[in-house]
């Protein structure tokens, strides 16, 4: 800095100082706030997580037509500031500018659904406590006008005590009269007026209600009538039997579409990967470089990127479900089933995804707002069998399941595959069961109390923006976190190099090789030998990478192609007792890297990642134990 | 607080319309929260005294959860927490 020019004070104002000010929404859940943040936006947001917790902070950037740059705060949807969990204290304190290392807001958004104001109005009234300005943006207002809902916008206003305008965020100049209040506003924004917000107590609630439905009453006319397609939809989808019926079919539509549709997808990439491989496997370089961009960074990406199509077809549906209000039906039929094993009925869809893969189904659970049951579920939506177990039961299977009918109609395979399914649906049942006790110590738990919101038609743009964003932080994760385990897993298979000359494959004489024989003690009473050892360790990266794994381990050309002839050899070095404690094993084990990963990412640190980590080591430990211990006194060992 | 004409909600029928009378923590003792934070979830889902309800729908087993419209809003909620609203029917 030159010391010779003296620098103007920097005013305190943010809106003098160049810096965009900060504009935040909030809004109750279901009131199409993130539509109106996509079309503020557009596709100029970021979304990253508060440090620490698992509440995602959107921002945004936008120019209002007065020339002003805005950044745009996006905060879970609530129905007060009062924080009921750890993170929703992150969302009040940004709201209240105490966040450490965050800027208040300048100016608040109470974002409405015209047609359902009522508890919006309460909000409303609790924010104009915060010390900022304060704007309602009475949002879909074109549905509300299409119910006969009228409103009287300046009655509202005089009432309230703060600008009202009226927005509709699926037109494209639905958003002028919001944007020109905005300008308006922050053209002169009064001094901070110190905040008087508190905790509301039920006292303080309810006449805030009672005012809320006083104004109601006054500035809106017919605001009680109900979405008359919501009801007659609802009269099917919610029937106790045929619901449950329609769920199950829309599930099954969903599922065909994410193994069906992802596949050819999922072709091309994984050969695009191999052939990418193989070309820099026939480039001239030094042999170490080229197993390392050979087999750790290119088969390492390219293994977790192949699951990008079914993450995008995944996504694709429970977005379109939840913009057309459906999830809070499902979760409000499945709530008894769930509740049953202590999980939220919102956890039904990341379960049930977790089938194709858990880390979409970890990034799903982003729909389940109490911290607890999210966690819960996070936690045990590594049990579900996903995808890339499927190769490793069929190599087992195969290998040492005698193909015959038993009670003449049912295979036995068939049969010892869905045995595998099943073990890990009650074991993830049961763990959320014990966990709802032993760690969080409730009996009842979190009641499950939602909104049904009416069914709207997604926005194909909003839908589009979803689903991008989901992918990216997918790409994001696959390009960092698991990147780095990847390599680590090659350098552990990899070093040190197997002397010149030296028989047998070359990861016999690593790293992964010395930790197989030094394993060896604790896993002889699995019956797993120093190869199976071996194997795991690359599988960490990939469950199915233990198959080709275990083919390089027992020197068989042609890798995971080779999956007969790696069967045959398997049949005659293993004993039934030690293939069966090695599905047992799979069942529970935390035999994938990426999804370790993606816990650390959700939960915002490394404790959960650990802690999932030791419960299914611990499982699956106990599972191959018995199962071979059983297995031997039956003399199959 | 209890009066001949009032049931709580937690026991109406799909198809009960009627106010609320009051919120009564001490009869929901199964519920999932201490009584003064279930009190507050339950206003700021807009259960206040005065309101209109109606009870739409139920879940398959055992009637439970069950899906009940509060004035504007349709709120889910399971019959356990739904016993500290005290109802009279229309």
């Amino acid at each position: 800095m030159n010391a010779g020019i003296a620098l103007p004070l920097a005013p305190a104002s943010a809106v003098d100082t160049g810096l965009a000010p900060i504009v935040a929404l909030v809004g109750n859940p279901n009131c199409g706030k993130t539509a109106l943040f996509n079309a503020l936006t557009g596709s100029r947001q970021k979304v990253a997580n508060y440090p620490g917790v698992t509440v995602e902070k959107k921002l945004g950037r936008l120019s209002t037509p007065g020339g002003r740059s805005i950044q745009l705060l996006d905060l879970p949807g609530t129905y007060s500031l009062r924080a009921r969990s750890p993170d929703e204290e992150i969302t009040r304190d940004a709201v209240l500018g105490k966040l450490k290392g965050e800027t208040a807001p300048d100016l608040i958004v109470c974002v409405g659904d015209a047609s359902n104001l009522r508890l919006a109005l309460r909000l409303a009234l609790e924010l104009r406590h915060v010390g900022r300005p304060v704007v309602l943006a009475l949002n879909m207002m074109d549905i509300a006008r299409k119910r006969g809902i009228e409103i009287d916008t300046a009655r509202l206003a005089a009432e309230l005590g703060v600008p009202v305008v009226s927005s509709i965020a699926v037109r494209r100049s639905g958003t002028d009269a919001l944007l020109a209040e905005l300008d308006r506003l922050l053209a002169r924004l009064p001094e901070t007026t110190a905040a008087d917000w508190k905790a509301p107590d039920a006292g303080a609630l309810r006449d805030a209600q009672h005012e809320a439905d006083r104004i109601l009453k006054a500035a809106v006319r017919a605001p009680g009538t109900p979405d008359s397609a919501t009801t007659r939809a609802d009269a099917i989808l919610l029937h106790p039997v045929a619901g449950i019926v329609i769920l199950l079919a829309i599930l099954f539509v969903m599922f065909q579409a994410v193994f069906a549709w992802a596949k050819p997808a999922m072709d091309v990439i994984s050969e695009g990967f191999t052939w990418l491989g193989a070309f820099v496997g026939s480039l001239p370089m030094p042999a170490l470089l080229q197993s390392f961009l050979k087999n750790g960074l290119i088969a390492g990406v390219g293994s977790v990127i192949v699951f990008l199509p079914q993450i995008v077809i995944l996504f694709f549906f429970i977005l379109l479900l939840e913009d057309l209000g459906y999830m809070a039906r499902a979760a409000f039929l499945m709530d008894k089933i769930m509740g049953g094993a202590g999980l939220h009925g919102r956890a039904f869809i990341p379960l049930l995804s977790s089938f194709a893969c858990a880390i979409p189904g970890i990034m799903a659970t982003r729909v389940i707002d109490d911290r607890r049951d999210r966690l819960t579920t996070i936690l045990v939506a590594p049990l579900m069998t996903c995808s890339a177990r499927i190769p490793v039961y069929t190599l087992i299977i195969s290998a040492f399941i005698p193909d015959r009918q038993v009670w003449g109609v049912v295979g036995l395979q068939g049969l010892v595959m869905f045995g595998l399914y099943a073990a890990g649906i009650t074991g993830a049942l049961s763990v959320s069961f014990v966990m709802k006790r032993l760690l969080w110590r409730t009996s009842a738990g979190e009641p499950f109390m939602l909104e049904l919101p009416d069914y709207k038609i997604p926005l194909a743009k909003s839908l589009a923006l979803g689903v991008w964003a989901r992918a990216m932080a997918f790409l994001k994760r696959a390009g960092t976190t698991i990147l780095s385990m990847m390599i680590l897993i090659w350098l552990l298979a990899s070093f040190p190099e197997a002397p010149v000359g030296a028989p047998g494959p070359a990861i016999n004489y690593s790293l992964a090789a010395m930790l197989g024989h030094l394993l060896e003690p604790l896993t002889l009473p699995l019956g797993f030998n120093w190869q199976i050892n071996v194997a795991l360790i690359p599988g960490m990266a990939a469950r199915e990478v233990a198959v080709g794994a275990l083919g390089t381990i027992y020197a068989i050309d042609g890798g995971a192609q080779a999956t007969q002839q790696i069967g045959q050899a398997l049949a005659g070095q293993w004993s039934l007792g030690t293939a069966l404690a090695l599905l047992a094993w799979y069942v529970f084990a935390p035999q994938c890297a990426s999804t370790l990963a993606v816990i650390r990412r959700e939960t915002g640190g490394w404790k959960w990642m650990w802690i999932t980590f030791g419960y299914m080591l611990a499982l699956a430990y106990a599972a191959a134990l018995i199962a071979y211990q059983i297995a031997s006194a039956l003399g199959a060992g | 607080m209890t009066d001949p004409s009032t049931i709580a909600l937690g026991e109406a029928r799909v198809g009960f319309r009627g106010r609320i009378f009051a919120l009564d923590m001490t009869r929901a003792q199964g519920a999932g929260l201490p009584a003064p934070e279930l009190e507050r979830r339950l206003l700021e889902l807009g259960f206040v005294e005065g309101a209109t309800v109606e009870l739409l729908h139920q879940g398959f087993f055992g009637g439970d959860p069950i899906a009940v419209r509060v004035a504007q809003t349709t709120i889910a909620l399971r019959r356990r927490e739904a016993m500290a609203i005290v109802v009279a029917a229309a």
